[in-house]
């Protein structure tokens, strides 16, 4: 039993591990570009940011994960992701990629509204262009501002891909629990919790060394 | 002829007049300094040449060549701007410097970003940044610091600091080099060692204005001085006649305050 258990709940890691990646492959450049999009000079798209910002960090994500899985399918008559294992996994990783974006690009702003002025102008007086002040000065040092809250949502996100159990999406927690209805066994739903602390065990460990990395400057 | 004329400068921040009607010149190879109590534009001033104001009215000449006049289009204020702004180096009163990077890095990062853009670049990309790096090395050399050039900013003191944010300045060959009172953030001990090397830079012709508050050094070092109070030159001329005899009251206020304090 213990590696009939053992070998499902692989099988839902792996899935857990997909979304967790794919989101955070989307999640982390959008994020960013809703960051400029927030510090717009622009007023109506910084507008436009503030509303979508409000909305997603103000409504579940299992509301908006079931919205995007079930609604295009309610209202447009065309379920478009289809109802394959893939497709829920496609509308599950859609779904958090526009959440965390949203939550990221708070604190991409943050980061980069923390970097001094100075650093700025000092680039812009040695004749450096808008983009090579970006990525030669601000970059690093906003992402060395940004490490410990976004190990933080990057934490929650490794547990938040449970919620896709919502649209029966094939995942981890959704492989313990599966146990239980089956068999009666509620072992495994322990076991199912090692395997996300030894997850977010691993992650800790990696933002450990990134932040040891970035240790050289202040 | 004047290398850098200034003409008419005015600047206002929503309703406060920050700079009027400022006029002066500068010979090649002398230095400029400016004086003057806090608020009274010494700080825009500068920032205007280095084109990080725009200003309201005026314009700025360097080597006969108009890089700024108000009433030519807005459009223009954006075009060739990163050029324009090569003409003056910069050295902010609390160094600026990028704290990623090493002394020597800090140096070099500018010139090498510039090199990208030389024609001759890809087929001689490792002989250009050696060149580059050889010209950095030379430069905190001359800024005493030959020890320090692997070193990061935090690891650096103040005075150190800002001698490397010299050379930085120093690095793109300025036509004309501003010191935004380069030693106000520096503990009384540190001063001498930044002063040092500015009298140095001046003793080897370098083109200066220098905004400061160390009267004696503007006396010594200057070619030129300006006073300014309230966004305008009060009183401008030969440092020791400015500084020793002022002919205008405020002048003479100022540095009474000075002196006494």
């Amino acid at each position: 039993m213990f590696w009939t258990v053992t070998q499902s709940l692989l099988d839902g890691l792996l899935s857990t591990f997909q979304i967790f990646i794919l989101t955070l492959v989307c999640a982390l450049p959008l994020g960013l570009v809703l960051a400029f999009a927030s510090m717009s000079k622009f007023k109506p798209l910084k507008g436009l940011m503030q509303f979508l910002v409000w909305v997603v960090r103000g409504t579940p994500l299992m509301l908006q994960l079931i919205i995007i899985f079930y609604g295009p399918g309610l209202w447009l008559g065309n379920n478009i992701w289809g109802g394959s294992e893939a497709g829920r996994l496609t509308a599950t990783v859609v779904a958090f990629s526009l959440n965390y974006a949203c939550y990221f690009s708070v604190i991409f702003r943050g980061g980069i509204e923390s970097v001094p002025a100075g650093q700025r102008e000092a680039g812009e007086v040695l004749g450096m262009t808008k983009s090579q002040i970006f990525f030669k000065i601000t970059l690093l040092q906003m992402i060395k501002r940004v490490v410990p809250p976004m190990s933080n949502e990057i934490i929650t996100l490794v547990k938040d891909t449970s919620l896709a159990r919502i649209i029966a999406a094939y995942e981890l927690t959704h492989a313990g629990y599966a146990f239980m209805k089956s068999d009666g066994i509620t072992w495994p739903l322990f076991y199912t919790g090692v395997f996300y602390l030894l997850f977010v065990g691993i992650l800790t460990l990696l933002f450990n060394f990134i932040e040891r990395k970035l240790d050289y400057f202040k | 002829m004047a290398i850098l004329e200034v003409k008419n400068i005015e600047k206002h921040f929503e309703n406060t007049k920050v700079l009027q009607d400022v006029s002066f010149s500068l010979e090649e190879g002398k230095a400029l300094a400016i004086i003057g109590s806090s608020g009274s534009g010494k700080t825009t001033l500068l920032r205007c040449l280095n084109f990080l104001e725009r200003p309201d009215s005026g314009s700025i000449i360097v080597k006969g060549n108009t890089l700024f006049d108000a009433s030519a289009k807005a459009s223009d204020w954006e075009k060739d701007l990163r050029k324009k702004r090569l003409h003056f180096g910069m050295v902010f009163q609390s160094f600026n410097l990028f704290p990623q990077y090493t002394a020597l890095e800090n140096v070099t990062l500018a010139e090498k970003l510039l090199a990208r853009e030389r024609e001759d670049f890809k087929s001689r990309k490792r002989e250009i940044y050696k060149e580059i790096e050889a010209h950095g090395l030379e430069l905190l050399d001359q800024m005493g610091l030959a020890e320090r050039t692997g070193h990061y900013p935090h690891q650096l003191s103040g005075g150190q600091q800002q001698r490397v944010a010299i050379a930085r300045a120093l690095a793109l060959k300025p036509d004309i080099l501003c010191f935004d009172e380069p030693t106000s953030a520096l503990d009384p001990e540190l001063t001498g060692e930044v002063l040092k090397v500015i009298r140095g830079l001046a003793e080897q012709k370098t083109t200066m204005i220098i905004v400061t508050h160390e009267m004696a050094f503007a006396r010594d070092v200057a070619d030129q001085v300006i006073f300014m109070d309230g966004g305008v030159i009060v009183e401008q001329g030969d440092p020791k006649e400015v500084i020793n005899n002022p002919k205008e009251e405020r002048t003479k206020q100022f540095l009474t305050r000075y002196t006494e304090g």
